[in-house]
Protein backbone atom coordinates (compact mmCIF):
# COMPACT_ATOMS: atom_id res chain seq x y z
CA UNK A 1 0.00 0.00 0.00
CA UNK A 2 2.75 2.44 0.97
CA UNK A 3 4.58 1.30 -2.18
CA UNK A 4 1.64 2.30 -4.35
CA UNK A 5 1.36 5.67 -2.60
CA UNK A 6 5.07 6.23 -3.02
CA UNK A 7 4.95 5.48 -6.74
CA UNK A 8 1.87 7.65 -7.17
CA UNK A 9 3.63 10.47 -5.33
CA UNK A 10 6.69 10.11 -7.55
CA UNK A 11 4.61 10.07 -10.72
CA UNK A 12 2.40 13.02 -9.78
CA UNK A 13 5.03 15.10 -7.96
CA UNK A 14 6.61 16.91 -10.87
CA UNK A 15 3.38 17.60 -12.82
CA UNK A 16 1.88 19.16 -9.67
CA UNK A 17 4.98 21.32 -9.13
CA UNK A 18 4.97 22.43 -12.77
CA UNK A 19 1.27 23.28 -12.73
CA UNK A 20 1.68 25.19 -9.47
CA UNK A 21 4.64 27.14 -10.89
CA UNK A 22 2.63 27.96 -14.01
CA UNK A 23 -0.39 28.92 -11.92
CA UNK A 24 1.50 31.38 -9.69
CA UNK A 25 3.78 32.74 -12.39
CA UNK A 26 0.83 33.55 -14.64
CA UNK A 27 -1.68 34.51 -11.94
CA UNK A 28 -1.30 38.25 -12.36
CA UNK A 29 -0.30 38.16 -16.01
CA UNK A 30 -1.66 40.97 -18.09
CA UNK A 31 0.23 39.85 -21.19
CA UNK A 32 -2.36 39.17 -23.87
CA UNK A 33 -0.49 36.12 -25.17
CA UNK A 34 0.17 34.56 -21.75
CA UNK A 35 -3.19 34.53 -19.98
CA UNK A 36 -3.39 33.27 -16.37
CA UNK A 37 -3.61 29.46 -16.04
CA UNK A 38 -6.95 29.91 -14.29
CA UNK A 39 -8.40 31.37 -17.50
CA UNK A 40 -6.87 28.59 -19.59
CA UNK A 41 -8.29 25.89 -17.32
CA UNK A 42 -11.66 27.59 -17.33
CA UNK A 43 -11.63 27.51 -21.12
CA UNK A 44 -10.51 23.87 -21.06
CA UNK A 45 -13.48 22.89 -18.93
CA UNK A 46 -16.06 25.16 -20.52
CA UNK A 47 -15.07 24.88 -24.16
CA UNK A 48 -13.06 21.69 -24.69
CA UNK A 49 -14.98 19.55 -22.26
CA UNK A 50 -18.13 21.45 -23.23
CA UNK A 51 -19.54 21.88 -26.74
CA UNK A 52 -16.17 21.27 -28.44
CA UNK A 53 -15.93 17.72 -27.07
CA UNK A 54 -18.62 16.42 -29.38
CA UNK A 55 -18.00 18.96 -32.15
CA UNK A 56 -14.20 18.64 -32.47
CA UNK A 57 -12.58 16.14 -30.14
CA UNK A 58 -14.79 13.17 -31.00
CA UNK A 59 -14.47 13.58 -34.82
CA UNK A 60 -10.68 13.87 -34.43
CA UNK A 61 -10.46 10.75 -32.31
CA UNK A 62 -12.70 8.81 -34.70
CA UNK A 63 -10.51 9.73 -37.68
CA UNK A 64 -7.43 8.84 -35.65
CA UNK A 65 -8.93 5.46 -34.76
CA UNK A 66 -9.93 4.75 -38.36
CA UNK A 67 -6.55 5.77 -39.79
CA UNK A 68 -4.61 3.86 -37.16
CA UNK A 69 -6.75 0.74 -37.58
CA UNK A 70 -6.29 0.87 -41.35
CA UNK A 71 -2.52 1.21 -40.93
CA UNK A 72 -2.39 -1.67 -38.44
CA UNK A 73 -4.29 -4.07 -40.69
CA UNK A 74 -2.39 -3.13 -43.87
CA UNK A 75 1.05 -2.99 -42.25
CA UNK A 76 0.82 -6.24 -40.34
CA UNK A 77 -0.56 -8.20 -43.32
CA UNK A 78 2.00 -6.70 -45.68
CA UNK A 79 4.76 -7.08 -43.10
CA UNK A 80 4.04 -10.80 -42.65
CA UNK A 81 4.08 -11.26 -46.42
CA UNK A 82 7.35 -9.36 -46.89
CA UNK A 83 8.97 -10.99 -43.88
CA UNK A 84 8.10 -14.49 -45.04
CA UNK A 85 8.97 -14.29 -48.72
CA UNK A 86 12.39 -13.32 -49.96
CA UNK A 87 10.98 -12.65 -53.43
CA UNK A 88 8.30 -10.27 -52.20
CA UNK A 89 10.89 -8.53 -50.04
CA UNK A 90 13.27 -8.04 -52.98
CA UNK A 91 10.42 -6.77 -55.12
CA UNK A 92 8.84 -4.33 -52.67
CA UNK A 93 11.71 -3.04 -50.57
CA UNK A 94 13.03 -0.31 -52.93
CA UNK A 95 9.53 1.01 -53.59
CA UNK A 96 8.69 1.03 -49.89
CA UNK A 97 11.93 2.82 -49.04
CA UNK A 98 10.91 5.54 -51.49
CA UNK A 99 7.40 5.96 -50.09
CA UNK A 100 8.75 5.94 -46.56
CA UNK A 101 11.08 8.82 -47.41
CA UNK A 102 8.17 11.09 -48.35
CA UNK A 103 7.17 13.27 -45.37
CA UNK A 104 3.45 12.52 -44.91
CA UNK A 105 2.32 16.19 -44.54
CA UNK A 106 3.46 16.79 -48.14
CA UNK A 107 0.89 14.22 -49.19
CA UNK A 108 -2.02 16.22 -47.84
CA UNK A 109 -2.36 18.37 -51.00
CA UNK A 110 -2.09 15.30 -53.23
CA UNK A 111 -4.52 13.26 -51.17
CA UNK A 112 -6.92 16.23 -51.20
CA UNK A 113 -6.99 15.95 -54.99
CA UNK A 114 -7.42 12.18 -54.86
CA UNK A 115 -9.74 11.70 -51.90
CA UNK A 116 -11.42 15.11 -51.59
CA UNK A 117 -11.36 17.23 -48.46
CA UNK A 118 -13.56 15.03 -46.29
CA UNK A 119 -12.79 12.49 -43.60
CA UNK A 120 -11.49 9.98 -46.18
CA UNK A 121 -8.49 12.14 -47.00
CA UNK A 122 -7.61 12.66 -43.34
CA UNK A 123 -7.92 8.96 -42.53
CA UNK A 124 -5.65 8.09 -45.47
CA UNK A 125 -3.03 10.67 -44.43
CA UNK A 126 -2.97 9.29 -40.89
CA UNK A 127 -2.79 5.70 -42.13
CA UNK A 128 -0.09 6.44 -44.68
CA UNK A 129 2.12 8.21 -42.17
CA UNK A 130 1.90 5.81 -39.27
CA UNK A 131 2.11 2.56 -41.25
CA UNK A 132 5.90 2.64 -41.74
CA UNK A 133 7.16 1.94 -38.25
CA UNK A 134 4.53 -0.80 -37.92
CA UNK A 135 5.41 -2.33 -41.29
CA UNK A 136 9.17 -2.29 -40.80
CA UNK A 137 9.00 -3.69 -37.29
CA UNK A 138 6.63 -6.44 -38.41
CA UNK A 139 9.01 -7.42 -41.23
CA UNK A 140 11.94 -7.59 -38.82
CA UNK A 141 9.95 -9.52 -36.23
CA UNK A 142 8.71 -12.06 -38.76
CA UNK A 143 12.17 -12.55 -40.21
CA UNK A 144 13.65 -13.16 -36.77
CA UNK A 145 11.41 -16.13 -35.88
CA UNK A 146 13.67 -18.64 -34.13
CA UNK A 147 14.83 -21.46 -36.41
CA UNK A 148 14.49 -24.16 -33.74
CA UNK A 149 10.95 -23.03 -32.95
CA UNK A 150 10.19 -23.01 -36.65
CA UNK A 151 11.59 -26.55 -37.07
CA UNK A 152 9.58 -27.68 -34.05
CA UNK A 153 6.39 -26.34 -35.60
CA UNK A 154 7.17 -28.08 -38.88
CA UNK A 155 7.83 -31.46 -37.30
CA UNK A 156 4.42 -31.26 -35.61
CA UNK A 157 2.75 -30.42 -38.90
CA UNK A 158 1.95 -26.84 -37.89
CA UNK A 159 1.88 -25.01 -41.22
CA UNK A 160 -0.12 -22.37 -43.05
CA UNK A 161 -2.69 -20.41 -41.07
CA UNK A 162 -1.99 -22.33 -37.85
CA UNK A 163 1.70 -21.46 -38.15
CA UNK A 164 0.84 -17.80 -38.60
CA UNK A 165 -1.49 -17.77 -35.61
CA UNK A 166 0.50 -19.89 -33.15
CA UNK A 167 4.09 -19.15 -34.21
CA UNK A 168 4.78 -16.19 -36.49
CA UNK A 169 2.52 -13.52 -35.01
CA UNK A 170 3.24 -14.27 -31.34
CA UNK A 171 6.98 -14.54 -32.04
CA UNK A 172 6.96 -11.20 -33.83
CA UNK A 173 4.61 -9.52 -31.35
CA UNK A 174 7.27 -7.77 -29.21
CA UNK A 175 8.62 -6.10 -32.36
CA UNK A 176 5.15 -5.43 -33.71
CA UNK A 177 4.21 -3.66 -30.47
CA UNK A 178 7.33 -1.51 -30.67
CA UNK A 179 6.18 -0.45 -34.13
CA UNK A 180 2.61 0.10 -32.97
CA UNK A 181 3.80 2.42 -30.22
CA UNK A 182 5.85 4.55 -32.62
CA UNK A 183 3.00 4.48 -35.12
CA UNK A 184 0.57 5.80 -32.52
CA UNK A 185 2.59 8.95 -31.84
CA UNK A 186 2.98 9.58 -35.58
CA UNK A 187 -0.78 9.08 -35.99
CA UNK A 188 -1.57 11.74 -33.39
CA UNK A 189 0.73 14.24 -35.08
CA UNK A 190 -0.86 13.54 -38.44
CA UNK A 191 -4.34 13.75 -37.01
CA UNK A 192 -3.62 17.39 -36.12
CA UNK A 193 -1.76 18.17 -39.34
CA UNK A 194 -4.47 16.72 -41.56
CA UNK A 195 -6.97 19.04 -39.89
CA UNK A 196 -4.96 22.17 -40.56
CA UNK A 197 -6.00 22.11 -44.20
CA UNK A 198 -9.52 22.26 -45.50
CA UNK A 199 -11.23 21.06 -42.36
CA UNK A 200 -14.47 22.12 -40.76
CA UNK A 201 -13.99 20.42 -37.40
CA UNK A 202 -11.40 18.60 -35.32
CA UNK A 203 -8.80 19.41 -32.69
CA UNK A 204 -6.23 20.80 -35.12
CA UNK A 205 -8.85 22.90 -36.90
CA UNK A 206 -10.28 24.27 -33.64
CA UNK A 207 -6.87 25.21 -32.21
CA UNK A 208 -5.90 27.11 -35.35
CA UNK A 209 -9.32 28.79 -35.49
CA UNK A 210 -9.06 29.87 -31.85
CA UNK A 211 -5.60 31.32 -32.52
CA UNK A 212 -6.77 33.18 -35.62
CA UNK A 213 -9.69 34.71 -33.75
CA UNK A 214 -7.38 35.71 -30.85
CA UNK A 215 -9.10 33.39 -28.38
CA UNK A 216 -5.73 32.94 -26.69
CA UNK A 217 -6.86 31.07 -23.57
CA UNK A 218 -8.74 28.63 -25.77
CA UNK A 219 -5.65 28.09 -27.93
CA UNK A 220 -3.57 27.24 -24.87
CA UNK A 221 -6.34 25.01 -23.60
CA UNK A 222 -6.42 23.21 -26.96
CA UNK A 223 -2.75 22.41 -26.54
CA UNK A 224 -3.44 21.00 -23.08
CA UNK A 225 -6.30 18.97 -24.53
CA UNK A 226 -4.02 17.45 -27.16
CA UNK A 227 -1.43 16.66 -24.51
CA UNK A 228 -4.08 14.98 -22.38
CA UNK A 229 -5.39 12.99 -25.33
CA UNK A 230 -1.89 11.77 -26.25
CA UNK A 231 -1.20 10.88 -22.65
CA UNK A 232 -4.44 8.91 -22.31
CA UNK A 233 -3.86 7.01 -25.54
CA UNK A 234 -0.30 6.13 -24.49
CA UNK A 235 -1.64 4.89 -21.16
CA UNK A 236 -4.28 2.78 -22.87
CA UNK A 237 -1.61 1.39 -25.20
CA UNK A 238 0.57 0.43 -22.25
CA UNK A 239 -2.28 -1.50 -20.65
CA UNK A 240 -2.94 -3.47 -23.84
CA UNK A 241 0.76 -4.08 -24.44
CA UNK A 242 1.44 -5.29 -20.91
CA UNK A 243 -1.41 -7.72 -21.24
CA UNK A 244 -0.35 -9.08 -24.63
CA UNK A 245 3.37 -9.24 -23.89
CA UNK A 246 3.22 -10.53 -20.35
CA UNK A 247 5.03 -13.69 -21.49
CA UNK A 248 7.76 -11.63 -23.14
CA UNK A 249 8.47 -9.46 -20.11
CA UNK A 250 8.52 -12.60 -17.93
CA UNK A 251 10.88 -14.34 -20.35
CA UNK A 252 13.23 -11.33 -20.38
CA UNK A 253 13.24 -11.19 -16.59
CA UNK A 254 14.00 -14.92 -16.41
CA UNK A 255 16.84 -14.56 -18.91
CA UNK A 256 18.34 -11.62 -17.03
CA UNK A 257 18.31 -13.32 -13.67
CA UNK A 258 19.89 -16.56 -14.92
CA UNK B 1 10.24 -49.62 -39.36
CA UNK B 2 12.63 -46.78 -40.12
CA UNK B 3 15.01 -47.35 -43.03
CA UNK B 4 17.85 -45.02 -43.78
CA UNK B 5 19.24 -45.88 -47.18
CA UNK B 6 22.43 -44.49 -48.66
CA UNK B 7 21.95 -40.99 -47.28
CA UNK B 8 24.45 -38.49 -48.62
CA UNK B 9 24.45 -34.77 -47.97
CA UNK B 10 26.73 -32.30 -49.69
CA UNK B 11 26.58 -28.62 -48.83
CA UNK B 12 27.57 -26.45 -51.74
CA UNK B 13 28.57 -22.86 -51.32
CA UNK B 14 30.34 -20.44 -53.64
CA UNK B 15 33.90 -21.40 -52.94
CA UNK B 16 33.75 -24.76 -51.28
CA UNK B 17 31.84 -27.97 -51.25
CA UNK B 18 31.45 -29.78 -47.97
CA UNK B 19 30.43 -33.39 -47.83
CA UNK B 20 28.77 -33.62 -44.43
CA UNK B 21 27.37 -37.13 -44.73
CA UNK B 22 28.83 -39.59 -47.21
CA UNK B 23 26.84 -42.79 -47.15
CA UNK B 24 24.63 -43.84 -44.27
CA UNK B 25 22.52 -46.94 -44.21
CA UNK B 26 20.83 -48.49 -41.21
CA UNK B 27 17.45 -49.78 -40.08
CA UNK B 28 15.56 -49.30 -36.85
CA UNK B 29 13.28 -52.14 -35.77
CA UNK B 30 9.85 -51.37 -34.33
CA UNK B 31 10.05 -50.77 -30.59
CA UNK B 32 13.81 -50.43 -30.57
CA UNK B 33 15.78 -47.91 -28.51
CA UNK B 34 18.95 -47.14 -30.44
CA UNK B 35 21.64 -44.59 -29.77
CA UNK B 36 23.61 -42.85 -32.44
CA UNK B 37 26.97 -41.66 -31.23
CA UNK B 38 29.75 -39.88 -33.05
CA UNK B 39 32.46 -37.27 -32.60
CA UNK B 40 31.24 -33.69 -32.43
CA UNK B 41 30.81 -32.07 -35.81
CA UNK B 42 30.31 -35.42 -37.55
CA UNK B 43 27.00 -34.56 -39.15
CA UNK B 44 24.68 -36.02 -36.50
CA UNK B 45 22.38 -33.03 -36.67
CA UNK B 46 22.39 -33.07 -40.46
CA UNK B 47 21.39 -36.73 -40.42
CA UNK B 48 18.64 -36.09 -37.90
CA UNK B 49 17.25 -33.23 -39.91
CA UNK B 50 17.17 -35.42 -43.01
CA UNK B 51 15.45 -38.23 -41.10
CA UNK B 52 12.82 -35.85 -39.76
CA UNK B 53 12.12 -34.45 -43.21
CA UNK B 54 13.42 -30.96 -42.41
CA UNK B 55 16.28 -31.26 -44.88
CA UNK B 56 16.54 -32.85 -48.32
CA UNK B 57 19.36 -35.37 -48.72
CA UNK B 58 21.61 -34.97 -51.76
CA UNK B 59 20.99 -38.63 -52.50
CA UNK B 60 19.52 -41.65 -50.75
CA UNK B 61 16.21 -41.92 -48.98
CA UNK B 62 14.55 -42.38 -45.61
CA UNK B 63 11.57 -44.70 -45.33
CA UNK B 64 9.21 -44.58 -42.37
CA UNK B 65 6.99 -47.68 -42.28
CA UNK B 66 7.72 -48.20 -45.96
CA UNK B 67 6.79 -44.66 -46.97
CA UNK B 68 9.39 -42.28 -48.29
CA UNK B 69 9.99 -39.24 -46.06
CA UNK B 70 9.56 -36.07 -48.10
CA UNK B 71 8.59 -33.62 -45.39
CA UNK B 72 8.05 -33.99 -41.67
CA UNK B 73 6.07 -37.25 -41.46
CA UNK B 74 2.96 -37.32 -39.24
CA UNK B 75 4.11 -40.34 -37.23
CA UNK B 76 7.32 -38.77 -35.98
CA UNK B 77 8.23 -36.49 -33.10
CA UNK B 78 11.56 -34.76 -32.57
CA UNK B 79 13.11 -33.47 -29.35
CA UNK B 80 15.77 -30.85 -29.98
CA UNK B 81 18.82 -30.02 -27.93
CA UNK B 82 17.86 -26.38 -27.44
CA UNK B 83 14.93 -26.82 -25.06
CA UNK B 84 14.84 -23.06 -24.47
CA UNK B 85 14.14 -22.49 -28.14
CA UNK B 86 11.83 -25.38 -28.91
CA UNK B 87 9.01 -24.51 -26.48
CA UNK B 88 6.64 -21.68 -27.31
CA UNK B 89 7.33 -19.06 -24.63
CA UNK B 90 3.92 -17.41 -25.08
CA UNK B 91 2.13 -20.63 -24.20
CA UNK B 92 1.80 -22.38 -20.87
CA UNK B 93 3.18 -25.88 -20.39
CA UNK B 94 -0.27 -27.34 -21.02
CA UNK B 95 -0.78 -25.31 -24.19
CA UNK B 96 2.64 -26.32 -25.48
CA UNK B 97 1.87 -30.00 -25.07
CA UNK B 98 -1.65 -29.62 -26.43
CA UNK B 99 -0.81 -27.59 -29.55
CA UNK B 100 0.33 -30.51 -31.77
CA UNK B 101 -2.72 -32.49 -30.63
CA UNK B 102 -5.01 -29.67 -31.71
CA UNK B 103 -3.21 -29.66 -35.03
CA UNK B 104 -3.93 -33.40 -35.25
CA UNK B 105 -7.63 -32.51 -34.73
CA UNK B 106 -8.06 -34.76 -31.70
CA UNK B 107 -11.22 -34.31 -29.62
CA UNK B 108 -10.89 -32.13 -26.54
CA UNK B 109 -11.45 -35.00 -24.10
CA UNK B 110 -8.73 -37.10 -25.73
CA UNK B 111 -6.36 -34.12 -25.74
CA UNK B 112 -6.85 -33.53 -22.03
CA UNK B 113 -6.24 -37.20 -21.36
CA UNK B 114 -3.00 -37.25 -23.38
CA UNK B 115 -1.69 -33.98 -21.91
CA UNK B 116 -2.33 -35.15 -18.36
CA UNK B 117 -0.89 -38.60 -18.93
CA UNK B 118 2.29 -37.35 -20.59
CA UNK B 119 2.96 -34.54 -18.12
CA UNK B 120 2.46 -36.97 -15.25
CA UNK B 121 4.83 -39.42 -16.95
CA UNK B 122 7.63 -36.86 -17.02
CA UNK B 123 6.94 -35.80 -13.42
CA UNK B 124 5.37 -32.43 -14.19
CA UNK B 125 1.76 -33.10 -13.20
CA UNK B 126 1.76 -29.88 -11.15
CA UNK B 127 3.22 -27.54 -13.77
CA UNK B 128 0.34 -27.26 -16.27
CA UNK B 129 -0.26 -23.55 -15.82
CA UNK B 130 3.39 -22.45 -15.68
CA UNK B 131 5.18 -20.84 -18.58
CA UNK B 132 8.29 -22.69 -19.85
CA UNK B 133 10.62 -19.85 -18.83
CA UNK B 134 9.45 -20.20 -15.24
CA UNK B 135 10.96 -23.71 -15.16
CA UNK B 136 14.55 -24.93 -14.88
CA UNK B 137 16.36 -26.21 -17.97
CA UNK B 138 15.83 -29.85 -17.05
CA UNK B 139 12.12 -29.27 -16.49
CA UNK B 140 11.81 -27.45 -19.81
CA UNK B 141 13.31 -30.45 -21.57
CA UNK B 142 10.82 -32.65 -19.71
CA UNK B 143 8.01 -30.53 -21.18
CA UNK B 144 9.46 -30.98 -24.67
CA UNK B 145 9.64 -34.74 -24.06
CA UNK B 146 6.06 -34.80 -22.75
CA UNK B 147 4.92 -32.95 -25.86
CA UNK B 148 6.66 -35.54 -28.05
CA UNK B 149 5.18 -38.47 -26.11
CA UNK B 150 1.65 -36.99 -26.07
CA UNK B 151 1.83 -36.78 -29.87
CA UNK B 152 1.83 -40.62 -29.88
CA UNK B 153 4.57 -40.86 -32.50
CA UNK B 154 5.61 -44.11 -34.13
CA UNK B 155 9.19 -42.91 -34.05
CA UNK B 156 10.79 -40.53 -31.58
CA UNK B 157 14.02 -38.80 -32.59
CA UNK B 158 16.10 -37.02 -29.99
CA UNK B 159 18.96 -34.73 -30.95
CA UNK B 160 21.42 -34.52 -28.04
CA UNK B 161 18.55 -33.57 -25.76
CA UNK B 162 20.63 -33.49 -22.56
CA UNK B 163 23.75 -31.77 -23.85
CA UNK B 164 22.83 -28.50 -22.19
CA UNK B 165 21.70 -29.66 -18.73
CA UNK B 166 23.79 -30.33 -15.63
CA UNK B 167 25.10 -33.80 -14.78
CA UNK B 168 22.60 -34.65 -12.02
CA UNK B 169 19.60 -33.58 -14.11
CA UNK B 170 21.06 -35.46 -17.00
CA UNK B 171 21.18 -38.75 -15.08
CA UNK B 172 17.53 -38.27 -14.03
CA UNK B 173 16.48 -37.53 -17.59
CA UNK B 174 18.33 -40.60 -18.90
CA UNK B 175 16.35 -42.79 -16.52
CA UNK B 176 13.20 -40.96 -17.59
CA UNK B 177 13.88 -41.90 -21.22
CA UNK B 178 14.28 -45.58 -20.28
CA UNK B 179 11.04 -45.44 -18.25
CA UNK B 180 9.08 -43.75 -21.02
CA UNK B 181 10.39 -46.20 -23.54
CA UNK B 182 9.26 -49.14 -21.36
CA UNK B 183 5.90 -47.51 -20.77
CA UNK B 184 5.01 -46.34 -24.29
CA UNK B 185 7.08 -48.81 -26.38
CA UNK B 186 7.87 -46.16 -28.95
CA UNK B 187 10.72 -46.70 -31.40
CA UNK B 188 13.40 -44.25 -30.33
CA UNK B 189 16.59 -42.96 -31.90
CA UNK B 190 18.71 -41.04 -29.44
CA UNK B 191 21.56 -38.98 -30.85
CA UNK B 192 24.40 -38.05 -28.52
CA UNK B 193 28.10 -37.35 -28.44
CA UNK B 194 28.38 -38.85 -24.96
CA UNK B 195 29.66 -42.44 -25.08
CA UNK B 196 28.52 -43.36 -21.56
CA UNK B 197 25.07 -42.02 -22.25
CA UNK B 198 24.81 -44.01 -25.49
CA UNK B 199 25.81 -47.28 -23.83
CA UNK B 200 23.66 -46.69 -20.76
CA UNK B 201 20.51 -45.87 -22.72
CA UNK B 202 20.57 -47.99 -25.83
CA UNK B 203 19.76 -51.53 -26.77
CA UNK B 204 22.02 -50.82 -29.66
CA UNK B 205 24.67 -48.23 -30.39
CA UNK B 206 25.41 -47.00 -33.89
CA UNK B 207 28.84 -45.40 -34.11
CA UNK B 208 29.44 -42.73 -36.72
CA UNK B 209 32.77 -41.82 -38.25
CA UNK B 210 34.09 -38.33 -38.52
CA UNK B 211 32.77 -36.23 -41.39
CA UNK B 212 32.18 -37.18 -44.19
CA UNK B 213 30.12 -39.56 -42.15
CA UNK B 214 29.63 -43.27 -42.51
CA UNK B 215 28.56 -45.91 -39.95
CA UNK B 216 31.67 -47.35 -38.32
CA UNK B 217 30.10 -49.89 -36.08
CA UNK B 218 26.71 -51.23 -35.04
CA UNK B 219 26.94 -52.60 -31.54
CA UNK B 220 24.30 -54.55 -29.61
CA UNK B 221 24.24 -53.55 -25.94
CA UNK B 222 23.71 -56.74 -23.98
CA UNK B 223 23.27 -55.09 -20.59
CA UNK B 224 20.25 -56.19 -18.52
CA UNK B 225 17.02 -54.41 -19.36
CA UNK B 226 16.59 -52.93 -15.87
CA UNK B 227 19.34 -50.37 -15.62
CA UNK B 228 20.27 -47.93 -12.92
CA UNK B 229 22.88 -45.26 -12.76
CA UNK B 230 24.92 -46.90 -10.01
CA UNK B 231 25.11 -50.64 -10.72
CA UNK B 232 24.87 -50.54 -14.51
CA UNK B 233 27.55 -47.95 -14.89
CA UNK B 234 29.93 -49.80 -12.56
CA UNK B 235 29.41 -53.24 -14.14
CA UNK B 236 32.38 -54.79 -16.02
CA UNK B 237 30.27 -55.31 -19.15
CA UNK B 238 29.42 -51.58 -19.23
CA UNK B 239 33.14 -50.78 -19.06
CA UNK B 240 33.88 -53.20 -21.93
CA UNK B 241 31.18 -51.78 -24.17
CA UNK B 242 32.18 -48.25 -23.31
CA UNK B 243 35.81 -49.04 -24.15
CA UNK B 244 34.81 -50.50 -27.48
CA UNK B 245 32.74 -47.48 -28.47
CA UNK B 246 35.47 -45.16 -27.25
CA UNK B 247 38.06 -46.95 -29.34
CA UNK B 248 35.91 -46.73 -32.47
CA UNK B 249 35.25 -43.04 -31.95
CA UNK B 250 38.89 -42.38 -31.25
CA UNK B 251 39.87 -44.15 -34.44
CA UNK B 252 37.17 -42.27 -36.29
CA UNK B 253 38.74 -39.01 -35.22
CA UNK B 254 42.17 -39.89 -36.62
CA UNK B 255 41.75 -41.41 -40.08
CA UNK B 256 44.93 -42.88 -41.61
CA UNK B 257 46.07 -40.46 -44.30
CA UNK B 258 43.31 -37.92 -44.75
CA UNK B 259 43.92 -34.51 -43.23
CA UNK B 260 40.85 -33.44 -41.25
CA UNK B 261 39.65 -29.89 -40.71
CA UNK B 262 37.70 -28.50 -37.80
CA UNK B 263 34.42 -30.15 -38.67
CA UNK B 264 34.29 -31.22 -42.25
CA UNK B 265 36.57 -32.05 -45.12
CA UNK B 266 36.66 -29.60 -47.97
CA UNK B 267 36.64 -31.09 -51.41
CA UNK B 268 37.91 -29.39 -54.53
CA UNK B 269 35.05 -27.43 -56.05
CA UNK B 270 33.81 -27.73 -59.58
CA UNK B 271 35.39 -24.35 -60.33
CA UNK B 272 38.78 -25.86 -59.53
CA UNK B 273 38.12 -28.72 -61.92
CA UNK B 274 37.22 -26.22 -64.59
CA UNK B 275 40.45 -24.36 -64.29
CA UNK B 276 42.56 -27.51 -64.72
CA UNK B 277 41.12 -28.02 -68.18
CA UNK B 278 42.98 -25.08 -69.63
Amino acid sequence: MTGVLRRLGLALGLPIVLLAAWWFASANSTDFFFPPLSEILQSLVEEWFGPRLAADVVPSVLRLAAGYALAVVVSISLGVLIGTSRTVRGLLEPVLEFFRAIPPPVLVPIFMLLFGIGDGMKVVVIAFGCMWPILLNTVEGVRAVDTVLSDTARTYGITGAARLRTLVLPAASPQIFAGLRQGLSVAIILMVISELFAASNGLGFAVVQAQRSFAIAETWAGMLMLGLLGFLLALLFRVVENRQLRWYHGLRRAQRSS
Amino acid sequence: MLDVRGIKKVYESKDRTVEAVRDLTFTLQAGELACLVGPSGCGKTTLLKIMSGLLEPTSGEVLLEGKRVEGPPPGMAVVFQEYGRSLFPWMTVRENVELPLKQKKLAAARRTELVEESLAAVGLAEAHAAYPWQLSGGMQQRVAIARAVAYEPHVLLMDEPFAAVDAQTRADLEDLIRDLWHKFQVTTLFVTHDIDEAVYLGQRVLILSNSPTVIRDDLAVDLPDQRDQLTTRSSPRFAELRARVYEQIHRAKTPAAEPVGAGATALPTSADHGSTEF
